[in-house]
């Protein structure tokens, strides 16, 4: 693989990992726009543990999974009593004061950022994105996935079925926060560097993007729409400053022409092999009777 | 001692404001009836249902379920006492299939973590499922479990709402306007489908406008007007009552109050 290459492959893994958090809540029909605060908290927390406390990557990385579910666990009560666009805004509002607290501290290096020792490869992202992809599928297809598509279509009426909405809203934010945490320390340990800006409002609206565009009805979302926002960025580098312009319109059709999303549960089942291979049979028939 | 009825409504009170809908309302549904409760619109049956099923808090009075006070519980652990209702207007969740918008139906079922975790969306011939689609077969909805719900014709749609209602195993079920917006062939299936149900010792409560509905379904009736309970009785002596008749029935309003009914 050539260095262009792994590193395209590379964000594209960490970016994935980071679609995937923001689409579990999305998924039960909340949405964060505070993304970029919990990656920043995964990264530092990764950073810390490892040029600080000198702690091997197999420590770092759980350990800053651990303190960002607990983050998302926490930050779940005070926003879980907002809805809409307030709680867009609450989310934002979280990942605000993490990056100006980052900014500000001498203990995480302020500006300047922190060096990370220890490197993880690309093979190792890799694995991570492929293991939480196929987890966000599982998880997706159990009763709780049920639950949480049932909240983001109907609270009360989930409610009357027997489903303890809050419950599902704050376990949701917290896998979030694990996978953002993920996300972030694996940034930290493949780019061997961290900086408060990084991790800006930008990057949160760009995570959001993937997902909504991606679409929040099934697992496939988030891959479809990590592929998109990586790489159509690459693929319009041609066009110099215009691919900007370019990218920008293109979401705008995106979402003029498929609001729900580009991947909607009814695409997932008109493209299935079942359905497929039913479908041929009937044209086929039609052909026979013609 | 006469048996504890199914459901048992207390003197109770709501109020919206200076509005009161429940004004001292109080009936028993004896355990194993198929109760109609009617009335004209906004007379409070819908209300009613909210009261019972938890949706809103009740201002006085008692609600008890087999004997169990429940009125005190929240409405998520209703559904877990035998309490399961359906809605006016069709309140499935329009991005889950039916199949999907049925097995959500048995969620208080699937109490253990092994339940919670099995991929159901997954399992085609599994055991949620199966149950699931024998419902579906037995109310005689005959569409691909796996289509959304939203392209589907609205009398299949509010029986899909009656089968996910049922899907929880409730010992009382209770429908707002299951008939409204059916075909007279669909209106007679649904009513020997509820019959078959209730032989099994199901009780039912069911709001409902369409009175040769009420009256091929239900052996008792009550009467809701303007919050208040203006009769308790067998079906057949509805028609004759004073009160009902001035209120509701045997006056040019039964039809407006079909024909809201039916829009709403
Ligand atoms: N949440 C609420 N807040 C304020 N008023 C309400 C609320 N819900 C219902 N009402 C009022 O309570 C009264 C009873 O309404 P309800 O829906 O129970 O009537 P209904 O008997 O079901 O009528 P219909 O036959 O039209 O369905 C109406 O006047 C309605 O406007
Ligand atoms: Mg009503």
């Amino acid at each position: 693989m050539s260095g262009y290459m792994a590193g395209i492959v590379a964000i594209l893994c960490i970016n994935l990992i980071f679609a995937y958090a923001i689409f579990v809540t999305a998924a039960a029909g909340q949405l964060n726009l505070g993304g970029a605060g919990f990656q920043a908290i995964g990264a530092y927390a990764a950073a810390y543990a490892s040029s600080v406390l000198m702690q091997p990557v197999w420590i770092t990385i759980p350990a800053a999974m651990a303190i960002t579910a607990l983050v998302g666990f926490l930050i779940s009560f005070p926003v879980l009593r907002t809805r809409g666009v307030y709680m867009v805004l609450a989310t934002f509002a979280f990942a605000e004061v993490v990056a100006g607290f980052l900014l500000r501290s001498t203990t995480f290096g302020g500006a300047i950022g922190m060096v990370v020792p220890d490197h993880v490869g690309v093979p190792v992202l890799i694995a991570c994105a492929v293991g939480v992809t196929l987890l966000v599928f599982y998880l997706m297809a159990t009763r709780v996935g049920l639950a949480m598509r049932a909240i983001h279509d109907d609270e009360p009426v989930s409610t009357i079925m027997g489903v303890n909405v809050r419950a599902v809203q704050v376990a949701t934010f917290t896998l979030a926060g694990a996978l953002a945490g993920l996300s972030g320390a694996l940034y930290a340990h493949h780019f061997s560097f961290v900086e408060a800006q990084y991790f800006n409002a930008l990057l949160s609206i760009y995570v959001l993007l993937f997902v909504l565009i991606g679409g929040t009805q099934t697992a496939w979302g988030p891959l479809v729409g990590s592929l998109f926002f990586t790489l159509i960025p690459e693929l319009l580098r041609v066009g110099g400053s215009w691919r900007y312009v370019v990218f920008g319109v293109a979401i705008v059709l995106m979402m003029a022409i498929r609001p729900e999303g580009i991947v909607t549960r009814q695409l997932v089942a008109r493209l299935s092999p079942r359905n497929w291979l039913t479908r041929r049979k009937t044209v086929l028939g039609e052909r026979h009777a013609g | 001692m006469p048996a504890e009825p199914m459901l048992r409504v207390s003197h109770v009170v709501k109020r919206f404001g200076g509005l009161t809908v429940a004004d001292d309302v109080s009936f028993d549904v004896p355990r194993g009836a198929k109760m109609a409760l009617i009335g004209p619109n906004g007379a409070g049956k819908t209300t009613m249902f909210n009261l019972i099923s938890g949706v809103y808090p009740i201002d006085g009075g008692e609600i008890s379920l087999d004997g169990q006070v429940i009125d005190a519980l929240p409405a998520r652990k209703r559904i877990g006492v035998g309490l399961s209702r359906s809605f006016q207007n069709i309140r499935l969740m329009p991005h889950l299939t039916v199949i999907e918008n049925v097995m959500l139906g048995q969620h208080v079922q699937a109490t253990s973590l092994a339940s919670l975790l099995a991929p159901v969306g997954w399992q085609r011939g599994g055991r949620w499922r199966r149950m699931a689609e024998e419902r579906l077969r037995q109310a005689g909805i005959d569409v691909d479990p796996d289509s959304a719900v939203s392209g589907l014709p609205y009398g299949v749609r509010k029986k899909i709402e009656v089968v996910r209602a049922l899907m929880s195993g409730p010992r009382l079920l209770m429908l707002d306007e299951p008939a409204a917006g059916l075909n007279p062939r669909e209106t007679a299936e649904l009513s020997a489908f509820l019959k078959g149900i209730a032989e099994d010792g199901l009780t039912l409560l069911v709001v409902e406008h369409d009175m040769s509905f009420v009256h091929d379904l239900c052996e008792q009736t009550v009467v809701l007007n303007f919050g208040r309970l203006i009769y308790d009785g067998p079906t057949k002596g509805v028609q004759d009552d004073e009160a009902v008749r001035e209120a509701y029935l045997g006056t040019r309003r039964v039809a407006t109050a079909e024909g809201a009914g039916r829009a709403a």
